[in-house]
């Protein structure tokens, strides 16, 4: 039964108390009108039935309950119910038609809320497609941008400003592949992968230095910066590297019709990388080939033109004339020697040639002086610098060379000051000097430097300076200036045909990225936070399990396989994975083989935990380790630090710990109950990889629910991990 | 008195020839086989001409031109390189270090003996 309104009873006994206090007003007031016998007489009359009056005030006051009821309902309860009906459509997505109700205002108000929600309706119904269809045409251009890198016979890598790798192709896998110091074991996963820094390749400073190369040319209003470095890789690979830059995007003002244009600012950038090792090492062949049919048959040809010119003398004794006869006939029997030689040799001893880069002689030699003062406190300055001057340069080498002798100079000759000109030399080639005023004798104490190793800083490159002038096919000496007194080191470099440097204006519409060109790749920066301080979230980690002859790493038990998978992003990335059995070098327990599945025969050949463990150290650089019930296989690297030299000193979750944080109550916390409980499928149980998969998921699923407690952080993590009950048992 | 040339290389089978021809053209030779040498006959006995090697053990022909030129009491020697590095630059540098004339490798004994006397004589 519906609860009675305290407004009805409020109302009737308002009206009911009213009515009573008239009634003994009035009442009152007639009966001090009255004479003494109408008095009498009046309740003689009206007394034995005031219980009537009472009963007709009783009933009138039903009347007014009733009336009442039917106005609070009409003109209150009503609108109050609209109220809360509106509210609920208000707050939640719930579409329904409300029935009008009450008076004619609110059942007119009630149509017109249905007007407005169906309004919403139809507009939000709009929304959704619209954005849809934004999603699908973004879906479109990820597919259409994708297939388009696959196809790609270069290898693309695309890194934000720290070097992190945002997208790469499949030939860049590949490539990586042959780059990698065990291809047996990681195939390059261990250095191309979402979220991997591309310097574990490459020299930071060598990108840095290219970018510095960008950067300049760029706010000189360059329209197509990029440049090129070669360099070596750890496995002795030869890689030529194209650099462009990836720009930030200025929007237009809201409202106006213009596109998006590009600012100077980097936000990342790209490379292609070319293996040109295959290249390099015939080039070099041919360049050696030449060299020795050039120089080498000169001398010869020499020896015997100079013998047989003298031979025409009429008036030469007969021991002579013999004697240039044997020189002749030693020359040429030598030069008929040096071409099968030529034609069975092969390639031993390389001259090496550079891919050369053209640059403005001017630029150049500002990054020099940049270079100088950034690194030595010597003070460098421009003499005579022929701005038309373009050259043929390897930028990088060239400026290590130029501050190796000049900081040789401060260092042994106490120079402070120094000068560079720029000028050709009879048109052929441009003279790069680097003057300076020698202090005390001239040219003696700084003979030879060239042939030295390039030193910068506490840095000792392979090369000398003698060896970059022969990349450029140039040379170096040192000269004095008769008429200054002042002495430079002369370096000879190729020159290149002038270029117009084309402005960035007349490029921009044309040269505006194409359409499926939009990533939003380029926001995750690296958040300067330490890692005990960064999100769960935010991290990259490496989930890994191992399988192992037995539970006594400390006893004998070896690892026989590892398995491991990324999580960058908060996203499991099962193509960037880490699987390899290993031979333990010991008989595999036969009770063992039904829970591993790792038979003799499949490790033997394999490679042992000696190139394993450091391929796998690598793989999960720079990320945190997860594992379930960690303990033991942190031990079993840890047996192994000795022989393997790796130390795994990564930030380490355990899977077991954390789902006692989670489930303090549960029972159990072995990995099968845990991925029941979060609905994980198992596949491929107790296989490394197999594990290592499910962990992951178990681990992603975890993190929420550990944010529900307040966890969120790394370090927040390691602590709540460190005081669970599991925590406490040694292994 | 006749000049006195200096012949620096280190391949007997020129040396045979140049050192004919210059006798011949009436200059008093001496020789030397290596860098070093070709520095301790300069300092030994002054020649008024070099003929000098670019590629020689222990001291290249660079190296020699650079060493003897630091002494100006050497001015005036005049140095004629001989290679057989063709390249531009080692032309370029030879010219740098001190030379006054650099002949490339084949050349024609006539036109050696012409560039010898022309130098002889300008310098004298």
């Amino acid at each position: 039964m519906r609860k009675t309104d305290w407004r009805i009873i409020a109302g009737t006994a308002i009206v009911g108390v009213v009515c009573l206090i008239w009634l003994f007003v009035s009442g009152g007031l007639i009966w001090a009108a009255l004479e003494e016998n109408e008095r009498a007489a009046t309740v003689a009359a009206i007394g034995p039935r005031i219980a009537l009056l009472f009963l007709m005030w009783a009933a009138s006051l039903i009347a007014v309950w009733v009336i009442l009821g039917y106005l609070v309902r009409y003109f209150m309860t009503a609108p109050a119910r609209l109220l809360e009906n509106a509210q609920v459509l208000l707050g939640t997505d719930v579409k329904r038609k409300l029935v009008p109700d009450g008076s004619p205002e609110n059942k007119k108000l009630t149509e017109l809320i249905n007007q407005l929600v169906d309004q919403r309706e139809d507009l939000r119904a709009a929304m959704d497609q619209r954005v849809q269809e934004a999603s699908r045409n973004t879906e479109l251009e990820k597919n259409r941008l994708a297939a388009l890198m696959s196809e790609l016979t270069q290898s693309v890598v695309v890194c934000n400003l720290d070097g992190r790798i945002l997208l790469y192709n499949n030939r860049a896998r590949t490539q990586f592949r042959a780059l990698s110091k065990a291809p047996a074991v990681a195939g390059g996963a261990e250095l191309i992968g979402l979220g991997r820094s591309i310097y574990s390749v490459f020299d930071r400073k060598l990108v840095a230095h290219a970018l510095e190369n960008i950067q300049h040319r760029l706010q000189r209003g360059a329209a197509t910066p990029s440049a090129q470095f070669v360099t070596t890789t750890q496995a002795g690979q030869l890689l030529r590297v194209q650099m462009t830059p990836v720009r930030a995007v200025k929007m237009p003002a809201e409202g106006s019709d213009e596109a998006p244009t590009q600012t100077n600012e980097l936000t990342g950038f790209v490379l292609m990388l070319d293996n040109i090792t295959r290249d390099f090492e015939d080039d070099s062949e041919k360049d050696r080939v030449l060299y020795s049919l050039t120089e080498g048959s000169r001398a010869a040809i020499a020896n015997a033109q100079a013998a047989v010119e003298v031979l025409e003398y009429p008036d030469l004794e007969t021991d002579m004339r013999e004697r240039l006869l044997s020189v002749v006939r030693d020359e040429i029997h030598g030069l008929g020697k040096r071409i099968e030689e030529m034609q069975a040799s092969s390639a031993n001893t390389l001259r090496s040639r550079w891919p050369l880069e053209e640059m403005l002689g001017a630029d150049l030699i500002e990054a020099a002086i940049r270079r100088i003062e950034a690194t030595l406190s010597v003070k460098a300055s421009t003499d005579n610098v022929d701005t038309s001057i373009w050259l043929k340069v390897e930028s990088f080498s060239l400026l290590q060379a130029l501050v190796h002798l000049a900081g040789k100079l401060q260092t042994e000759c106490q120079v402070e000051t120094v000068q560079l000109r720029l000028q050709t030399s009879s048109g052929q080639r441009a003279c790069l000097d680097m003057l300076w005023s020698p202090l005390g004798e001239g040219t003696k104490a700084v003979l030879g430097w060239e042939m030295e190793q390039i030193k910068v800083g506490t840095e000792t490159m392979s090369l000398t300076v003698q060896d970059v002038l022969t990349r450029h096919s140039g040379d170096s000496w040192v000269e004095r200036e008769a008429e200054t007194g002042r002495t430079f080191f002369r370096l000879l470099l190729p020159l290149a045909a002038p270029q117009e440097e084309l402005s960035a204006d007349m490029f921009l519409r044309s040269e505006s990225r194409p359409e499926y060109y939009d990533f939003d790749l380029f926001k995750s920066s690296e958040h300067s936070r330490s890692l005990d301080d960064s999100l769960l979230t935010e991290l990259t980690y490496t989930v890994f399990d191992t399988e192992a002859t037995g539970l006594n790493p400390a006893g004998g038990d070896e690892t026989i396989q590892i398995g491991a998978v990324r999580i960058v992003n908060n996203k499991l990335l099962h193509h960037e994975f880490f699987e390899q059995l290993i031979d333990p070098k010991r008989p595999i327990p036969p009770e063992t083989i039904p829970i591993h599945g790792i038979t003799p025969e499949m490790v033997k050949g394999k490679p042992t935990i000696e190139s394993v463990l450091p391929a796998f150290h690598s793989f999960a650089q720079e990320t945190i380790l997860v594992a379930h019930n960690a303990a033991f296989d942190m031990r079993c690297f840890q047996v192994k630090e000795q022989a393997t030299g790796v130390v795994f000193d990564h930030p380490v979750l355990d899977t077991l710990l954390l789902s006692a944080v989670v489930h303090p109550n549960q029972e159990s916390h072995r990995l099968e109950a845990i991925a029941e409980r979060f609905n994980v499928t198992i596949i491929g149980r107790h296989t490394a990889m197999g594990d290592a998969i499910v962990t992951a998921e178990i681990f992603m699923k975890l993190i929420p629910l550990l944010a529900e407690k307040g966890i969120r952080t790394l370090g927040e993590a390691r602590a709540a991990a460190q005081k669970t009950f599991y925590a406490r048992l040694k292994y | 008195m006749s000049a006195k040339v200096l012949i620096a290389d280190d391949e007997q089978n020129i040396l045979i020839s140049l050192e004919f021809l210059m006798k011949r053209e009436g200059y008093q030779v001496s020789v030397a086989h290596d860098g070093q040498e070709a520095v301790d006959a300069v300092a030994k006995d002054k020649p008024n001409l070099m003929l000098l090697d670019a590629m020689m053990p222990k001291k290249t022909g660079f190296e020699v031109c650079q060493e003897i030129r630091s002494n100006p009491d050497n001015a005036d020697i005049i140095i004629l390189m001989l290679t057989a590095k063709g390249r531009d630059t080692d032309m370029a540098k030879g010219i740098a270090l001190g030379a006054n004339a650099y002949m490339v490798k084949p050349f024609s004994t006539k036109e050696l003996a012409q560039k010898v006397r022309e130098l002889l004589s300008a310098g004298a």
